[in-house]
């Protein structure tokens, strides 16, 4: 036998068992396959994400000049270069350069929304599923005092506090993180208690594995991809939650710059033609639009549209 | 047995109207320090401090001073604006028919405006422009209020010069100047609750679709036209007003923000200067008035969803 033969042979083989394992991939009951394939929208929106993520990143370095440089010919004007440099996108009202303090913004205003949605989900997760694995008096006043804050508009809850609190960045991500933990909370808890009455749960306590064990093995993977499709949602809440703060001037402070405040600070120049009110508003528009074409793009081919159900 | 969950659910909204105002009082009265204290300042002394205590009702424990400002809000004394001194009902009387005004037109284009469309996106699913239909919702729902708004007044009022881009009410207007001057926030807020209102519409009635009774339908031969007007939009009416409440709703948050960036002379714009100078009275009864609104239409969306399903309102 040749040493061709036994490759062609070999291979034959491998494709038999790869045959056999696609066999298996048609059972009613085999591991759903994990390969996520998006459509060309959803490539163009994540391509949009990446790039809003590197801005943040890397954004305050490449920026041509400072956040705070006051250094454009005059306020609200087109794009225009002088001695300093060139300002690509025009100037703001304070002959700030736009483009620079967009690139600065960035890490303000994607930055603090990340912090405050990671929280969100920290304290909602611990938290549903503490209420779903224990049950009872636990799960009864967590849940009741949760439903309290839901049954508020979650720009009460931000005026309130920051009425009484004055506004700071602690104090955002503080009740961003809060408001948006309530939601997180009530879809961990669904969750949670589906899985909890599963069979392979069921098995695990008879087998005497520790609550802890149960939790970390069996009930977060089951709960991690829903909760995942969830986290672009929770995202673009409260991105839009804090920008609104600084549109209305209560959330980010000046001078740093914060795509909410810069659409408040130019809104006067729009009467001038100046576009500089324009710009961050359209940043802020494809951040979001992009992070919710990913998850129609996901929840559409999962099929698994839980997250969407629970809005 | 409807008439006792109908019952049911008013009460618990009877419950959270009281959690809200807790929250509210609680929210509004976490302010680190004495409030005496930094009334009075460097001139305080032991006597005047206490004197000033038993004046505002800060000596007494928390849970007086929460019953005595609920049993104020019930028979109507809203307190007295900080700054200015002006009395809170008096500040709120004028703003609030402003916003119940804008409240009231918005609803008036936007329902029907967004059952026409959801309808329409349902009875052609899959077509280039039930597509667009739901890109476009989809990307108007994404953006911030703000963001339409920006965009409207770039639009109608730098380029076009069609429309005025504040909303100042001098209080004599004739009623077409009103309709100019009105225009603006009108359309943002139509655009910010359609779009929520047409997905949710569209994903509605397509629910009802996916029923077994319209695919029994669907093999007998009817069209499909029929199928929706006649045997799905009746059985989508229960979700559809449920809809609609919880839209209404929504309005509370962006009626802040167009109001703000118009200067609309309403109740929103007024919580907002509250909130900017920290009067908390004023913050305080503003917040209430939301809130409430947001609980009771919350409260409609549910004993409409009650009322339209034969199965709760059929005792069996």
């Amino acid at each position: 036998m040749t040493e061709n033969t036994a490759k062609t042979e070999h291979k034959a083989n491998e494709e038999e068992v790869i045959a056999k394992l696609d066999a298996f991939a048609e059972l009613p009951d085999a591991p759903p396959k994990r390969r996520l394939k998006l459509s060309w929208v959803g490539k163009i929106a994540v391509g949009i994400v990446v790039f809003w993520m590197a801005v943040v990143v890397i954004g305050p370095y490449i920026a041509p000049f400072h956040e705070m440089d006051m250094d454009g010919d005059d306020s609200f004007l087109d794009a225009h270069s002088n001695e300093y440099g060139t300002f690509y996108l025009g100037t703001d009202y304070l002959g700030r350069d736009t483009l620079s303090r967009i690139a600065f913004g960035a890490r303000n205003t994607i930055g603090i929304s990340v912090i405050a949605t990671l929280l969100a989900y920290c304290i909602g997760i611990t938290l549903g599923i503490a209420a779903a694995v224990k049950g009872g008096w636990t799960d009864m006043i967590i849940s009741r005092i949760n439903d309290s804050i839901l049954s508020l508009p979650a720009i009460m809850l931000g005026l309130i506090a920051i009425a009484a609190l004055g506004s700071s960045v602690p104090i955002l991500i503080s009740i961003a993180a809060i408001i948006y933990a309530t939601s997180v909370f009530r879809i961990a808890r669904a969750l949670g208690q589906d899985i909890m009455v599963q069979d392979f749960v069921e098995a695990a306590q008879a087998r005497g594995e520790g609550l802890w064990w149960i939790i970390k093995s069996e009930v977060l993977p089951n709960a991690a991809m829903p909760l995942a499709t969830d986290f672009g949602l929770r995202l673009v809440f409260v991105v839009l939650f804090i920008s609104s703060l600084s549109f209305l001037g209560l959330g980010i402070q000046p001078p740093a710059s914060d795509w909410g405040s810069m659409v408040r600070e130019n809104l006067q120049g729009l009467v001038y033609g100046s576009y500089a009110a324009i710009w961050p508003a359209i940043a802020i528009a494809t951040f979001t639009i992009a992070i919710n074409l990913i998850v129609d793009d996901i929840s559409a081919k999962s099929g698994g549209n839980l997250a969407k159900k629970m809005v | 047995m409807m008439a006792q969950m109908v019952l049911r659910r008013l009460g618990i909204g009877f419950i959270m109207l009281i959690v809200v105002s807790i929250i509210v009082f609680i929210g509004t009265s976490i302010l680190p320090g004495d409030v005496a204290q930094i009334i009075l300042g460097q001139s305080a002394t032991p006597e005047t401090l206490a004197a000033l205590r038993a004046q505002l009702g800060t000596d007494q424990p928390l849970y007086i001073q929460y019953l005595s400002w609920l049993g104020n809000m019930m028979t109507g004394d809203l307190g007295i604006s900080k700054a200015g001194g002006a009395t809170i009902a008096s500040l709120i009387g004028g703003r609030l028919g402003n916003t119940m005004m804008m409240a009231g037109i918005v609803s008036a284009i936007a329902i029907p405006l967004s059952v026409a469309l959801g309808l329409w996106a349902a009875m052609h699913p899959g077509t280039w422009l039930d597509r667009i239909i739901t890109f476009c919702t989809l990307s108007l729902i994404s953006v911030p209020e703000f963001f339409i708004a920006t965009i409207l007044v770039l639009v109608l009022a730098v380029e076009l010069h069609w429309l005025p881009s504040t909303a100042y009410l001098s209080g004599d207007e004739t009623f077409w100047q009103l309709m100019k001057s009105l225009a603006m926030p009108l359309i943002t807020l139509v655009i910010v609750v359609s779009a929520q209102m047409i997905r949710m519409t569209r994903a509605g009635i397509l629910n009802v679709m996916s029923s077994p009774y319209i695919e029994m339908a669907i093999l007998k031969g009817v069209p499909r036209r029929r199928i929706i007007l006649r045997h799905a939009f009746f059985n989508a009416i229960g979700p559809i007003v449920n809809v609609i409440a919880l839209n209404l709703a929504y309005l509370v948050s962006g009626v802040v923000i167009v109001e703000t960036i118009f200067a609309y002379p309403g109740l929103a714009k007024l919580m907002i200067d509250g909130v900017q100078t920290r009067d908390l009275p004023l913050v305080q009864a503003c917040a209430m008035i939301f809130s409430g609104t947001y609980v009771a239409l919350i409260l409609v969306a549910d004993v409409a969803s009650i009322l339209s399903n034969p199965r709760l309102r059929q005792p069996k």
